[in-house]
Formats: structure tokens, sequence, C-alpha cells
């Protein structure tokens, strides 16, 4: 199904809690909304489902304005981040719950829910009650709910928010396989930056009730539209230095020059902004380098966060591999000049550096 | 711009049609008839005279009405000032979880299941001289007590019966809301070394502000309507010494027929205990924003 | 600052019998004076109980802990000088930043003029000494906690710090600032810090030290590296890395390992009959099919995380992720590739212990 949103926008009294934004979901595959908390994506997945009214604007399915239908009209499943399921009914029962209300012949609910259960690995919990069940599974039986009714529109409030990171993990795996193989437009709202990238599909940004951007996920992580949408969509953080454009390239704050190519138009004082990843410890030909003292160095497993005050301002470089630095030790950060993205005065992306095409 | 409707579903309407003609007969019907005699001089049933706001002036300047309306702000204030204290620290006394919590719970609340003129009943046989427990106590102490005699002794005791009849009140409601706080409050204040009074005032008491409201509202609303507790207990007197708001009313309305002013006071009694609770409830309001707002910028 | 000793066991039944009446399982640890822990495991693990054991919050049922030598087991937090952390933000509404700071100093008679400067102290340390008179209740999430934290340091002579996953209601871009801080602060004041967390990207760069722990029992105590590299069981191979290891089913027979069906040299002496092999998807190289000791498989997925490439490779009926730089090439889905499997980083693990 096809879903549009014109131009909607939410006001609750004096506060604006969405701006005007037009979104159509790609149909089929899995939108993700990114940003942070009180961006405004449940206010958005509400509108999507019905649970609200936009205070302007028209909410479209299959060219049909259903703005002011009610949500049980409409054919939507919703999955919370509080795991909710009905306390009192059996696992069984409440994935059968949406079957039942739809009036399907028994044996044909009893075998569906089997089936989606034991997709979910739920199959061994289905006569206990989910007070019983762990927070996991307590979610696994709210998405088996979500999934036996066959909507074909699924929204999920952070379903994975309230679990461990290593079960975040597997199930956002599942995830990634049930939508693939069902059919349904799914809508998910997610704070993290990994998330939007692990699921893939495609992405929107959300910042302060905006929609910023909107596209393939890896297009808008590669090409982000503004510093606004760089800044929402990248973990660690981007490295943003202010640099005015010169002869032949761009001159960082503090004295560093950049050999890069700049389309005409650009103004003269610019943001550059500079990946963690795109750091590097060792220099190859062509790069610049950035001298600094190493203020605080942080291994994570397979990676080291070196944060690393330079003329240019403090800079986070993200190295592979462990290493072991001592605070206050000196070292050259080296970037490749044409690894970096340029955005003009007014915030907006100037250039993004050229990446290898891949057959996804 | 274009139209939005708003999701609206008729069905629920039909559903409570009963219950809204049965309001209506029971309630609105009833005020609307107040509001007619408010503004009528009734001789007699066939014959009335328009007065227009005559009966509420004269409402006003009545002395009586004064003195009752005095006496009914002094007892809601000392019942607010005794029960309050009294029900909180009732609820911090009180047994936490296990049957222990579910009995002392029954146990409380055993007073406020109690028909109420059974309550003023009780009272009026505790405090006899002679065969009261309280009374005849009272008199072997050497204390000279009637509560028929004395005016003072009199207002005392129906203060003292309503603060045994509905303190369990306050204190359920108190008992709820620290039951709500969540556990980490009270260990990181252990980890702070916080004394017991520290906690009482930093944690419990401000987290039980919202409950604490509902109880002071409700405990006011009651006392302020107070009526059938100190009619059997004392008949409004001596004199008129327990003569309270609502009593006046009726002896007017019912036993003087006079049904003309007793609609005009009534409508203007509706309306302090209206205005009371509104700045009551605005007062304690503001108290929790003033916390929020002195915040500024975040 | 104290050096913590555990010898205990921890159970919720009088007689426990079998490994699960216990929630935490008979061990013997300690944490040295000055250093930085994390406790890292699922929910349910029992990190949240010895913290609470270690705090005073909870008592042991069976066994001792120590401070600085010193039997603590019965006393109270308020006796073992240490301060917590909670999950979600502990503070006094009524207060204001400088009042809640102040307060157990005040609750320990400190002369007020000793406060004032320790409280000035702290706030300077954790960025707040601009919000010292606002009122505490309206401030966001991630300053409440530091709020949390500095009522924990402002005594000078606290023993520990102890953390109960505090960045769980932190938005991501806070938590990487709240994480320097707490780096800092550690580096400053040399205080002994015990950091709870399911999440092991906050536990590895925290910690000078981690202990992995799963259904009540420690599985490895080690640096962030050490547990990287050579975890010493498979739990943990599994549970540290996003992904996690990728793990094989071989069987090494007369100096050969046997996947699937192919056989390959064996890299170094190992135990004989099945086992498991261990390699990170970092450490997963693909190599074209025609280099030696390799192992054939098929694309199956193609993932752009951003700053690498997740691949997904079936070989030998089993599924291994690798993870490859933006600037290899990456292969298209279905191509047949070579993976690189036996190296200086890969482990073997028999009965989920490394052997190898």
């Amino acid at each position: 199904m096809q879903l549009s949103l014109e131009q909607v926008g939410k006001t609750v009294g004096p506060a604006v809690h969405l701006y005007p934004m037009s979104l159509s979901p790609v149909p089929g595959a899995v939108t993700v909304l990114l940003g942070a908390t009180q961006a405004g994506k449940t206010s958005l997945m509400r509108l999507m489902a019905g649970l609200d009214v936009p205070s302007q604007g028209r909410v479209l399915v299959d060219g049909r304005d259903v703005t002011g239908i009610p949500v049980r009209d409409r054919n939507v499943a919703m999955v919370y981040q509080q795991f909710i399921n009905y306390p009192s009914m059996t696992v069984f029962d409440n994935i059968a719950s949406p079957l039942k209300l739809g009036g399907q012949p028994r044996a044909e609910i009893d075998q569906r829910v089997r089936e989606i259960a034991s997709r979910l690995h739920i199959d061994i919990f289905l006569e206990r009650l989910p007070a019983e069940l762990s927070g996991g599974q307590q979610q696994r039986v709210a998405l088996a709910r979500a999934l036996a009714k066959g909507a074909p529109l699924m929204l999920l409030d952070e379903p994975l928010v309230n679990l461990d990171y290593k079960l975040r993990e597997e199930l956002r795996e599942e995830l990634s396989s049930l939508f693939s193989a069902g059919n349904s437009t799914v809508i998910y709202a997610t704070t993290e930056p990994s998330e939007a990238l692990l699921l893939g599909g495609y992405t929107a940004v959300m910042d302060a009730g905006e929609l910023l951007q909107y596209g393939p996920t890896a297009e808008v992580f590669h090409q982000p539209r503004s510093i606004r949408v760089a800044r929402a969509f990248s973990d660690p953080p981007m490295n943003l230095v202010e640099a005015e454009a010169v002869d032949g390239g761009l001159r960082l704050r503090g004295g560093v020059n950049l050999p890069v190519d700049l389309p005409g138009e650009a103004s003269r004082s610019v943001t550059v902004g500079i990946r963690a990843s795109a750091l590097r410890e060792t220099a190859r030909p062509g790069d610049i380098g950035i001298p600094g003292e190493v203020e605080l160095a942080e291994i994570s497993g397979s990676d080291t966060f070196v944060h690393v005050n330079t003329a240019q301002g403090e800079l986070v470089a993200q190295l592979t591999g462990v290493h072991e630095f001592d605070l206050g030790a000196h070292i050259t950060l080296h970037i490749d000049p044409s690894q970096v993205y340029v955005f003009d005065r007014a915030g907006d992306l100037v250039r993004a550096p050229r990446r290898q095409e891949v057959k996804a | 711009m274009s139209a939005t409707t708003k999701p609206v579903n008729q069905k629920a309407w039909f559903l409570i049609l009963p219950v809204f003609i049965c309001v209506a007969f029971s309630a609105i019907l009833p005020l609307m008839t107040v509001v007619n005699y408010s503004v009528q001089d009734i001789i007699s049933p066939e014959r009335r005279v328009f007065v227009g706001t005559e009966w509420f002036a004269a409402v006003m300047r009545d002395e009586d009405l004064h003195a009752a309306l005095w006496n009914q702000m002094k007892f809601s204030l000392a019942v607010l000032v005794v029960e309050i204290p009294l029900g909180i620290a009732l609820a911090l006394a009180m047994p936490a979880q296990g049957w222990k919590a579910s009995a002392t719970l029954v146990i409380v609340a055993l007073s406020l299941l109690i028909p109420w003129n059974v309550v003023g009943t009780i009272w009026q046989i505790f405090g006899r001289a002679d065969i009261g427990l309280m009374g005849h106590s009272l008199e072997r102490l050497g204390i000279e007590y009637s509560y028929t005699g004395d005016a003072t002794q009199a207002w005392l005791t129906v203060l003292l019966m309503d603060v045994w009849h509905w303190t369990p009140l306050v204190a359920l409601l108190a008992y709820a809301g620290l039951r709500s706080i969540p556990d980490a409050y009270y260990q990181a204040a252990r980890i702070d070394g916080a004394s017991k009074l520290a906690v009482f005032r930093y944690i419990q008491l401000p987290k039980m502000r919202g409950v604490l409201m509902i109880a002071v509202l409700l405990r006011f609303m009651d006392s302020f309507m107070i009526y059938t507790e100190p009619f059997v207990l004392t008949g409004g007197g001596p004199g008129n010494a327990t003569t309270f708001l609502s009593q006046y009313l009726t002896q007017k309305a019912v036993g003087q027929f006079d049904l003309g002013p007793a609609a005009a006071f009534s409508l203007i009694y509706f309306l302090i205990i209206l205005l009371f609770c509104f700045v009551l409830y605005n007062w304690m309001q503001s108290l929790g924003q003033a916390e929020k707002e002195g915040a500024g910028h975040a | 600052m104290s050096r913590i000793d555990l010898d205990l066991a921890h159970s919720y039944r009088p007689n426990p019998s079998q490994d699960s009446d216990y929630a935490l399982l008979p061990l013997k640890m300690s944490f040295e004076d000055g250093g930085a822990y994390a406790l890292l495991g699922p929910s349910g693990c029992g990190k949240t109980t010895m913290l609470n054991i270690m705090s005073g919050l909870l008592v042991p049922s069976h066994g001792s802990v120590c401070f600085d030598g010193r039997d603590v087991t019965r006393a109270t937090p308020q006796e073992r000088n240490i301060a917590q952390v909670f999950q979600f933000p502990v503070i006094y509404d009524t207060m204001t930043v400088a009042e809640n700071l102040a307060f157990p100093l005040k609750n320990r008679k400190v002369p007020a003029d000793q406060i004032r400067q320790r409280v000035g102290q702290i706030a300077e340390m954790l960025d707040m000494s601009h919000q010292l008179d606002m009122r505490a209740a309206g401030l966001s999430a991630d300053q409440k906690q530091k709020i949390s934290l500095g009522r924990g340091l402002v005594r000078p002579d606290v023993s520990a710090v102890l953390f109960d996953e505090p960045l769980t209601v932190i938005d991501p871009h806070l938590k990487w600032q709240l994480r320097r801080k707490l780096k800092q602060i550690h580096h400053e004041l040399k205080l002994t810090l015990i950091y709870v967390t399911h999440d092991q990207v906050e536990a590895l760069t925290f910690a000078d030290q981690v202990v992995v722990m799963t259904r009540g029992k420690v599985v490895q105590l080690g640096a962030p590296d050490a547990l990287f590299e050579r975890p010493a069981h498979t739990f943990v191979g599994h549970f540290i890395g996003s992904p996690g290891m990728n793990l094989l089913e071989v069987e090494a027979q007369n100096g050969s390992l046997r996947i699937g069906d192919r056989v390959l040299p064996v890299p170094r002496p190992l135990p004989e009959g099945p086992l498991r092999l261990g390699i990170r998807p970092e450490y997963l190289r693909l190599v074209p099919l025609s280099e030696q000791g390799c192992l054939p498989g098929t694309v199956t997925r193609v993932q752009d995380i951003g700053t690498y490439f997740l691949v997904t490779v079936d070989a030998a009926g089993q599924s291994l992720k690798a993870r490859l730089s933006n600037e290899t090439a990456i292969p298209g889905m279905g191509s047949l590739v070579g993976l690189q499997i036996l190296g200086d980083h890969t482990c073997f693990y028999q009965n989920e212990e490394l052997v190898a």
C-alpha cells in the first residue's frame, strides 16, 4: 500500500510538534525514522497510524484521503518500546487476537499462530502468560501479534530499546529477514544511527520536528544534505571545522590547507566535515597532516577512538585496531583531502567524498 | 489548507443516553429548580412572587448565617490541620509488604465503612459520663466533661469524632502515594547518609504531593458539608455551638419552609466550596510548577 | 579509595544444591584500589546483584566482602562509604543543584565553607558551575545523572563509586560526552570505579579490566584487548564485538582440520575431536579462491554500514560474517569467494573453553 503524507503538521497549543512535511515511504520496504528523542518520530508515527489527526495537511493511502479516519478503520499494526501484550491472555491468544477479530476459522488461526511463533522462536511458550517471559520474549510476542495481523503498514516505535545490547543485535537480524520476507511497508523509529545502517532500506532523518532528508539509507549517510543531517546521522559525531575557501582549496581554521575541488558557487566561509573513520594515524601519499595532542583514548574492542586537541578544535578519530596512547602525547592525524565533506555557510552540502560502486 | 475532520463515532452517544437521562432527572432538573426558587418568594405552593436578588442580599446580611459560616471555617481548618499530618504519620508507620500490610490496611479502613449516623450514635454513647467509656474515664480522672452542656467540649468532641472517622482516608491515600516511590530513591538516600527526617522532607513529601492534594481537597469539601455526624451527636447544640453550615441550611429550608432564602443560600454555599477548592488546587499546582520553572534554561 | 575483595556466593534459596539455585555462583575476586572495572553481561546474569552486594544494599547468603582487608559484609552503605549512581537519575526535586551536591556533606556535619568549596570543585569538574543555583528538577536527563554522579564524588573519602547502567536513559550523542567525563574523572581523582552494563562498547571504553558474566557465573576477567583477541569462553567471543565472533563446527583429526567437506592443515597443535573454531568478523579475510588453505563460500548479503561493509557468507553449511573496510573491494551478492579463516587471531574451543 502506498502511504503518502502531504504537508502534515501537528501543533498542540503553542508548541509545534511537527513542522509541515511531506513523506511517501517506499511501499513494501523498511523506512527508518532516525532522530534524537523529542525529534517528532512518535508524533509522526501516530499521524501515520491514525491515532492523531494532523493540524494541517492530508494523509493518503493508495490515493484515498484517510485523514479523518480513526485507527481502527485503518489496517495498521504497531509495536511499542514497552513490551505491550494482553496480560491475562496466553501467548497463543495474544498472537491469535487480531486473527480472531478478523473472523477466521479456528483451524486456520491455529496454523498461522504456530507458524509465526516458530519463526520468532517462541513456539515453546505458547501456553504461558506474558508476565512469565523475559523482556526479549515478551517483545517477540508483541512482534508476532503485529505480524499475525498481516497489516500492509507496520509501525515500530523503538521496539528494541529496552533490550540488552546483544539481544537487540539478534532480534534486529531476525526482524530484517522477517521484513524482507513479508511485503508490508515497515516504519521503524530509532535514535541510533548504527541501527538505521544495519536495517538498511530507507531512512528519514528528523530533528526538532522537521523532516530533514529521506532516501536510501546508505545514500543519506554518505550524502547528508546539511550539517544537521550529518550531525544526526553520525556515531561517533562528525568532526566539524570552520574553513575558508582559498585558491586551490580550503584553509581550515588554525592554519591547515586542504587541496579540494570545490564547485564554483560555494560561499567563502564553509564548514568542513570529517568523519572519525576518515582520519588515520599513518600517512599515505597525498594525505594532509593535522598535528595535535591526545586528550583521551577509548578502546572499543576492534577500534580505538582517540580524542585529539588540535589547532582546529577537538577532533575524534576512529582507528582500527587497539592502540595505546599516553595522555598529552603528540599525534598527527592524516586525512585524504578527497574524503572531506564541505558545507556552505547556510549549512547545506556542497561536496561529498566519492565512493566505490557496490553491487548490492 | 484542506479541511480536517475529527474522527467522530456517533454510536457512543446512544450508549450514554440512558445515563444522561437519569442524571438529568436526578441532578440537573433539581438544580434548575433550586435556581428557580432562589429568585422567588414562595408564600404558598400556589402563590409565588419574583423577587430577583432580594434573597441573596438577605442571606448575605443574616447574622446567624455569618456565625454558622465562621464556625464552619474554623472546623474545616481544624480538620485539615489535624487529619492531614496524622494521616501521613499513620501511612509512614504502616508496613509496606507482606500479610501484615494487608491486615493493617483492613483494620485502618474499618472506620470508613461505618454508616455516618451510626458513627454519631457510637460517639454519643462513647461520650456519656454514665455508660460511655470516654465520658466515664474522663469523669474518673476528675475532668468535668459534658458534650451536651459545655459548648467548647461539644465542638472538640465533634472534631475528635471526625478525626477518628476520616483520618484513615488520608492515611490510605498517603500510603498509596508512598508505595509509588521507586526503591532507588531510598537506596540513594541511605548512601547519602540522610536521616529519616531528611528522607521524609526531601523524598517522600515531594513525591506525595499529588495524593496529598487529593486528600486535602476531599477532606475540605466533605468537612465543609458535614451534617449527619454532628446532627446525631449534639443536634447542633448546646445553643448553636456545633451548628455548621449545612445544618443551618436544612433548618431554614425544611424546618421553617423558607424555600426562597434556603435556595439562595444553597447556591451561595455551592459557590463558596467551589471557590475554596479552586484556590487550594491552583496553589498546590503552582508549588509543583515553581520547582520546574526555577531551573531556567537547561 | 579502597581495595575490594569478594569471596562469596548468593542464593535466594536456603539450601542451594545445583547451579540454577544460585543468583551468583561461588566466586573469588579482587578489585584493586583506583582501578576502573566493568561488570558486563546480559540481563539476569547477576551483575546488579554483585553490585548491590558490594554497595551494601544486599547481604550475600554465603561468604564475605572486605574493604581494605576489613570485613564489611554486614556493614551499611554509609559505613562502607561508597557512592552509587542508578539507572535513572535520582535527585532531590525540591533542591537546587548546589544543595543536591552538598547534601551528603551536610548529613555528615561538614562545616559550611568546606562544603561550598568542595561543591564548587566538583561542579567545575562536571561542567555544571553555571547551573549551581538552578532547580534540579527542571534539568535534562544527562545533567541529572551528572548530579547523581557529583553527589557520589563530593565526599573526599569515598571508597568506591558504583554505577548501575547509568547511561540507559541518555541519548546516544550525549553518551559520548558522559563517557569521556567519567574517564577524565577517573584519571583526575583516581577512584575505584565499578560499572555495570550490558553494552560492550560502554564496558570496553570505560574499564581497565572487564568482568564478563553470564547466568550468575564469572566467565572471564581481563583487559579489553585480551577479551577481544583471546576470549577464554565462546560466550565472551559471542558477547563482545559487534557482530560477535563467528563460530564454526570443525573436527581435528591426525593433524588436519575437517570443516564441512573441506580438509585444511592444522595451524598449531590441537586436541583431537570435535572443536569450535572462532574467528572475529574483523579478522576474517576474503581472498581469491585459488589461495591455499581457504574455505570457499557464497556471498548471501552485503550491507553498507557507513564506515565499513558487513558481508555475510555461507560456507560449509554455516553462515559467517566478515567486516570489510570501505577501501577493500566488495564482492557482489551471490559471488563465490574464499574465506581465510586460519590465522593468528583464530581461536579454538573445546566444550566452550579456549584450548588453542
